[in-house]
Parts: C-alpha cells; sequence; structure tokens
C-alpha cells in the first residue's frame, strides 16, 4: 500500500511537470475535438494521431494518446446529446436518452451529468485499476475460451433482451452483425471468406466504417431532407446545472456504472461498448419507471456515460498487466506504446516504473483536465454545432469520408461506410434499432474463435460448455433471459419491453 | 398485408439463403471440428429462422405504405456525393473531390449562394487537407499534378 503511494507521487511528479501537463491537455483538447465530430472515434482518433506523437519520447507520448483517448470517449456524448448523432460506438446509447433530454430543454444538465459521471466513474477506476489490477487480472485469465465464448454470447442475449420491443427483431440484427463479421480470413484456417477477391476485406469488414454508416451517416440520410431538419440543440451555460432531482436520480446509476464498467473492461472485449449497453439496460431495468426510457430517463445518460468511462480504464489492466489488449482501442494503445518502444505486460512496472506510474498519475489528471474542459468550455465545443443544419451536414460528410478512408487508407472502407449508411437508413425506417448490427460485427470474430478453440480443447465435445462452472453460468444467465423474454407470449401479457416499444410509437400508454 | 416486419423478415430470410448458397464453396467440417463455413451456415440459419418468424409473426406491425419517405430526394442526392467521393477520391485526389462533393451539396441541394458554396468547400477541403495531411501526416491521397 505504501510503496503503491510512494510510486503513485513518483508518477505525480512526472505527469504533473509542465511538458506533460501540456500534452495530457492537449491530448484531451484534440480527443474531445475528434469525439464530437462524428465518425472520428477514438479509434480512428488514435490512429490518425499515432504519427503525431513520433517525435516525442515514450512518456509524453503515452500521455497523450490517453488523453486523447478519454477525450474522446467524452466528446462523442456531446454530438449524441445534441444532435443523436453518436462520435463514437460506445456513445450509441447517450444518444437515445441524453437527446430526448436534449429536446425537452434539459440537453445542458445532460452533458453536465454525463461530464461529471465521466468524472466520477474515470477517477474512482484509476484507484481501482491501481489497487485491484494484479487480482483483477489474475481472474480475467480464468477465462478460457469456453468461458469466452459464453461471455460474448450473454453479451449478445443482454442485448437483445433488454432492446424496447421485439426481441426477434433485436436478435435478428445481432445475427445481421454476426454474418457480416464472418467477412475476411478465418483465421484458424486461412479460407477467404466471402471476400470476392477483395484483398482489403481480408482482415474482415472494420467497426468504424460500420459504426459511422449505420450512425452517422443513415442518421444525415433521414434527416437531412426532412422539412424542418434537426435543430442542433444549443444549451446555455446557466442551463449546466442538473436540478436537485436530477443529481439524485443519477448518483445511483453513476455508482453502478463505475462498477460495471470498470468489471467489464477487463473481460475482452469492446469493453467500452458493451458496458454503456449493459448498463443502460441495466438502469431501465432497476428503474421504477422503465417507460421513461428512451424519452428522457436522467439514469439513461449517466449509467452508460460513467460506465464507458470506467471501461476505458478496466481496459487497461490486461494490456498493461498482461500485455493483452481487450479490444481493438487498447490493440492499437498497445501498438503505440510498442512503437515508443515500450513493451507493456509484468516486467513494465519493474522495468519501467516511471512510465508505468506516469500513466497511472496521468489518468487522474486527464479527468480533472476534462472536467474543466467539458463543464465551461462545452459552449466551445458546441459552437461547432451550431451551424445550420444545410451547412453542418455536408461538413460532418467530409469528415465521416475522411475519417473512414484514414483508418486503413482504403476506399472500400468508403463503399462499407454508404452500404452501411443505406442499411441504416432502410432499417430505421422499418423500425429496426441497428446496434446489435454493431455488437454482433464486433464480436463475430471473437465467439467463433472461442467456440471453435474450445471444441478444439474438449475434442469436439459440446459438453465443455456446461460442465465449466463460470461458462456454464454464464450460458444459463443467457437462457433465462430468452425464457423471460418468451413469458408475455405465453401469458399473452405485455411485458415492460412490448409496453415501451408501444410508448415509442404512441400507440398506448405504458 | 404488406406490414414493415414482414418485408425485413422477407428481405433476411432471402439474405440467410443468399449466404447459405455461397457457403457451398467453402469446406463445412463437421460438428466436431467446424470448418470455415460451419459458423456462416449457422448464422444464416439463425438468420433464415428469425427473417421467417418476422414474416409469420409480422401481420400486426405498421403498413409499409404508412412509411413516409418524404426526403428520399435528398438521400439520394446526398447518397450519389458519397459515392462519387468513393470513385473519385484516390483519382482526382482528396481536395478536388471534397470540393466537388460539397459544391453539389452546398450549391445544388441546398440552393446556396455561388459565392459561399465555392468559399466554403474550397476552405473545408483546403483546411482539412492542411490539418490532416499536411500537419498530422496522415496521407490523404493526392490526384493528377499533386493537388
Amino acid at each position: 500500500m505504501l510503496e503503491t503511494l510512494q510510486n503513485l507521487a513518483v508518477g505525480f511528479s512526472i505527469a504533473l511537470s509542465p511538458s506533460v501537463l501540456l500534452y495530457a491537455f492537449a491530448g484531451c483538447v484534440v480527443g474531445t475535438l475528434v469525439g464530437v465530430l462524428p465518425g472520428i472515434g477514438p479509434l480512428a482518433g488514435i490512429s490518425l494521431l499515432l504519427p503525431a506523437t513520433f517525435g516525442l519520447d515514450a512518456t509524453r507520448a503515452i500521455v497523450m494518446l490517453a488523453g486523447i483517448y478519454y477525450g474522446a470517449m467524452y466528446g462523442g456524448s456531446t454530438t449524441s446529446i445534441l444532435m443523436r448523432i453518436p462520435g463514437e460506438a460506445a456513445s450509441v446509447m447517450t444518444c437515445i436518452d441524453g437527446y430526448a433530454m436534449a429536446r425537452k430543454g434539459r440537453a445542458g444538465a445532460a452533458l453536465a451529468i454525463a461530464a461529471v459521471g465521466s468524472y466520477v466513474a474515470g477517477t474512482v477506476s484509476v484507484v481501482a485499476l491501481m489497487f485491484l489490477a494484479p487480482p483483477l487480472a489474475a481472474f480475467a485469465l480464468r477465462f478460457g475460451p469456453p468461458e469466452y465464448f459464453a461471455l460474448l454470447l450473454l453479451g449478445l442475449l443482454v442485448l437483445a433482451y433488454m432492446s424496447g420491443g421485439s426481441m426477434l427483431k433485436a436478435l435478428a440484427m445481432a445475427a445481421l452483425g454476426l454474418l457480416l463479421g464472418m467477412i475476411g480470413i478465418d483465421q484458424m484456417t486461412g479460407y477467404f471468406r466471402f471476400a470476392y477477391g477483395v484483398v482489403e476485406l481480408g482482415d474482415g469488414i472494420g467497426v468504424v466504417p460500420v459504426a459511422v454508416g449505420l450512425f452517422g451517416l443513415a442518421e444525415i440520410l433521414a434527416t437531412a431532407g426532412q422539412a424542418t431538419p434537426p435543430d442542433v440543440i444549443k444549451p446555455k451555460l446557466r442551463e449546466l446545472l442538473p436540478s436537485r432531482r436530477e443529481w439524485k436520480e443519477s448518483a445511483g446509476p453513476i455508482g453502478r456504472g463505475t462498477v460495471l464498467g470498470f468489471v467489464i473492461g477487463i473481460i475482452p472485449g469492446s469493453a467500452h461498448i458493451i458496458s454503456s449497453f449493459v448498463s443502460y439496460a441495466l438502469e431501465r431495468k432497476l428503474s421504477k419507471r422503465p417507460e421513461e426510457f428512451g424519452h428522457g430517463a436522467v439514469a439513461g445518460v449517466a449509467g452508460p456515460e460513467s460506465a464507458n468511462n470506467s471501461a476505458t480504464s478496466g481496459a487497461f489492466v490486461p494490456m498493461l498487466a498482461l500485455g493483452v489488449p481487450s479490444g481493438p482501442i487498447p490493440a492499437v494503445m498497445l501498438a503505440a506504446m510498442m512503437v515508443h518502444g515500450v513493451s507493456p505486460g509484468p516486467l513494465l512496472i519493474k522495468n519501467q516504473p516511471e512510465l508505468f506510474w506516469s500513466f497511472i498519475a496521468s489518468m487522474y489528471v486527464g479527468n480533472v483536465v476534462l472536467l474543466i474542459l467539458n463543464l465551461p468550455l462545452v459552449g466551445l465545443f458546441v459552437n461547432l454545432l451550431r451551424v445550420p443544419y444545410p451547412i453542418l451536414y455536408p461538413s460532418i460528410l467530409v469528415f465521416c469520408v475522411l475519417g473512414v478512408y484514414a483508418v486503413n487508407g482504403s476506399v472500400v472502407d468508403v463503399w462499407i461506410m454508404l452500404a452501411m449508411g443505406a442499411l441504416g437508413y432502410v432499417l430505421r425506417k422499418l423500425g429496426f434499432e441497428t446496434a446489435p448490427v454493431v455488437l454482433g460485427l464486433i464480436l463475430a470474430p471473437m465467439i467463433e474463435m472461442a467456440m471453435r478453440q474450445s471444441l478444439a480443447m474438449s475434442d469436439g465435445h459440446y459438453a465443455i460448455f456446461v460442465t465449466r462452472p463460470i461458462a456454464a453460468t454464464l450460458l444459463a444467465v443467457g437462457l433465462l433471459l430468452v425464457l423471460l423474454s418468451l413469458k408475455s407470449l405465453v401469458t399473452r401479457s405485455l411485458d415492460w419491453r412490448a409496453r415501451l416499444a408501444l410508448a415509442e410509437k404512441g400507440e398506448g400508454h405504458p | 398485408m404488406l406490414t414493415t416486419d414482414r418485408v425485413a423478415g422477407g428481405a433476411l430470410a432471402l439474405l440467410a439463403l443468399i449466404v447459405l448458397w455461397e457457403s457451398r464453396r467453402l469446406p463445412i467440417g463437421s460438428l466436431r471440428n467446424p470448418g470455415p463455413a460451419f459458423t456462416p451456415i449457422l448464422l444464416a440459419l439463425l438468420l433464415l429462422v428469425f427473417g421467417l418468424l418476422l414474416t409469420a409473426l409480422g401481420a400486426r406491425t405498421g403498413a409499409l405504405a404508412a412509411v413516409g419517405w418524404t426526403e428520399w430526394r435528398h438521400a439520394v442526392a446526398i447518397f450519389a456525393a458519397c459515392a462519387f467521393a468513393a470513385l473519385a477520391l484516390e483519382r482526382l485526389g482528396y481536395r478536388a473531390t471534397t470540393t466537388l462533393c460539397l459544391a453539389f451539396l452546398l450549391g445544388v441541394v441546398e440552393r446556396k449562394g455561388w459565392l459561399f458554396t465555392a468559399t466554403f468547400a474550397l476552405a473545408l477541403a483546403l483546411g482539412s487537407f492542411y490539418l490532416f495531411d499536411t500537419l498530422l501526416r496522415v496521407p490523404l491521397p493526392r490526384g493528377p499534378l499533386g493537388l
């Protein structure tokens, strides 16, 4: 304990030195700007800005990249709340109630709750990262392929169950996403699947073009031509303070989101995305008024925002302690560290303590910088969105195309974004949620690999999924969710999801 | 009656059948040792079931005719501009492509004045190129004469 605090003091002495602080600040500002611009999320942002750190030493470079990561995570929520366009995939859930709050004139409060939730979650989860990293990493190590398969499957079922309305529709969308994830080289045999000679599809369909297409482009296609295009909601500084009731309603979700996000964060997968989905679902389930979700529920903003920020820190646990990235963004961070001659893993703390502890300290500093940036300067960032929509949307389109192209330098990604934009537009018109498509796409290769590795381990016996306690428990929970969703069919009564769907359509009173 | 769920369910089922047909080119393996076609076939079968269920149970959802498509002209124009960008990006270069796309969207689709359109399109195209390509060293495509 004492040693940890001493090491942290050393870290702070480095993180608070003016030059490192400057790069942390620059990273947070650039990250927030990157997050605000739809289509250029943290993954694309870190990839785009990696070359800009080549001239820096390892500590400053990593501190700056981490700042970009946190900044982008928060910046994404600004466009979600004010325009219903997620700056990045983890902000998808914030779109729903954040935008609904904004339409009720509570945009400032939604932004403030997101900022405070992110700050609390970020700070608490860094403390947790510092003290709990070794035992938590050990727990994550107990997850073999069968547990991993069960967990990923449960993630999809949780999402489908918690979607408002039909679980069948959500499952169909998840299956569509999983099928999209099958495109590319089969990792176990090297076969090209559904690539039709397009070399760029070898690595599969990227998350960035799909997320930008389904959420960014589809939103623009659906709204740009409306007789009254969506106003960018313009909060005033004096409206930033949430009411006492809103603070009260957000306290519990922030706490739960922090814990949930951190725990999910350490488990491999696109943790920050999954955590925001699961947190939203949990809050809706726990709420005494689930029908408010989708119509501006404070908990629908506070929970997911806290969870995705907390998961950001959680995701660093396996990356720093084991050198194992738990998702695409930690993988890019890992690559960035290796470019700078740093090898994350058990020896990092021993061999380069100043880097490890300054990284930890910079996370505290980054959270403070973000709070300072996000509350008073929200007006400044929002100015980007005050531009009239007929001028704003062509500009957003430019950044969508640029951001998607820049990740791999490939026009194929731009075509994928276009196809997904058209698909998202049609699905939206037909009343289908597109979030499960994105999650399915991300999870598909992992689920398949886990399943085939499990079968290889058990010599082809499927019993391996039910004979291992953790996997069996996770699968049992998944089965329970499916049964719960069928309950309303058997009893012929409306459950909370059906009531919510009706309420959303204005066809009934929840 | 054609409802939204029935149309979507039918389309998903059709997609599933296409995937099943296309999967015949890949080895399926066995239940105990799945090959590269195994998971896609499994997922396509699942999608087929979901699609058929949606079609069968979708009688009570909204009629397809009731879905409003009033913004379709704008949507087609935006989609066409993006498709042009994808086609032209590596042929004309980032700056020329972006300028032309913005000029089309602002001048033709949104009917802004030509002076504003030209100034805004050029400023955004050149500014974003300078920021990303020159300052941040993110290579963006150049067209003829290095433009």
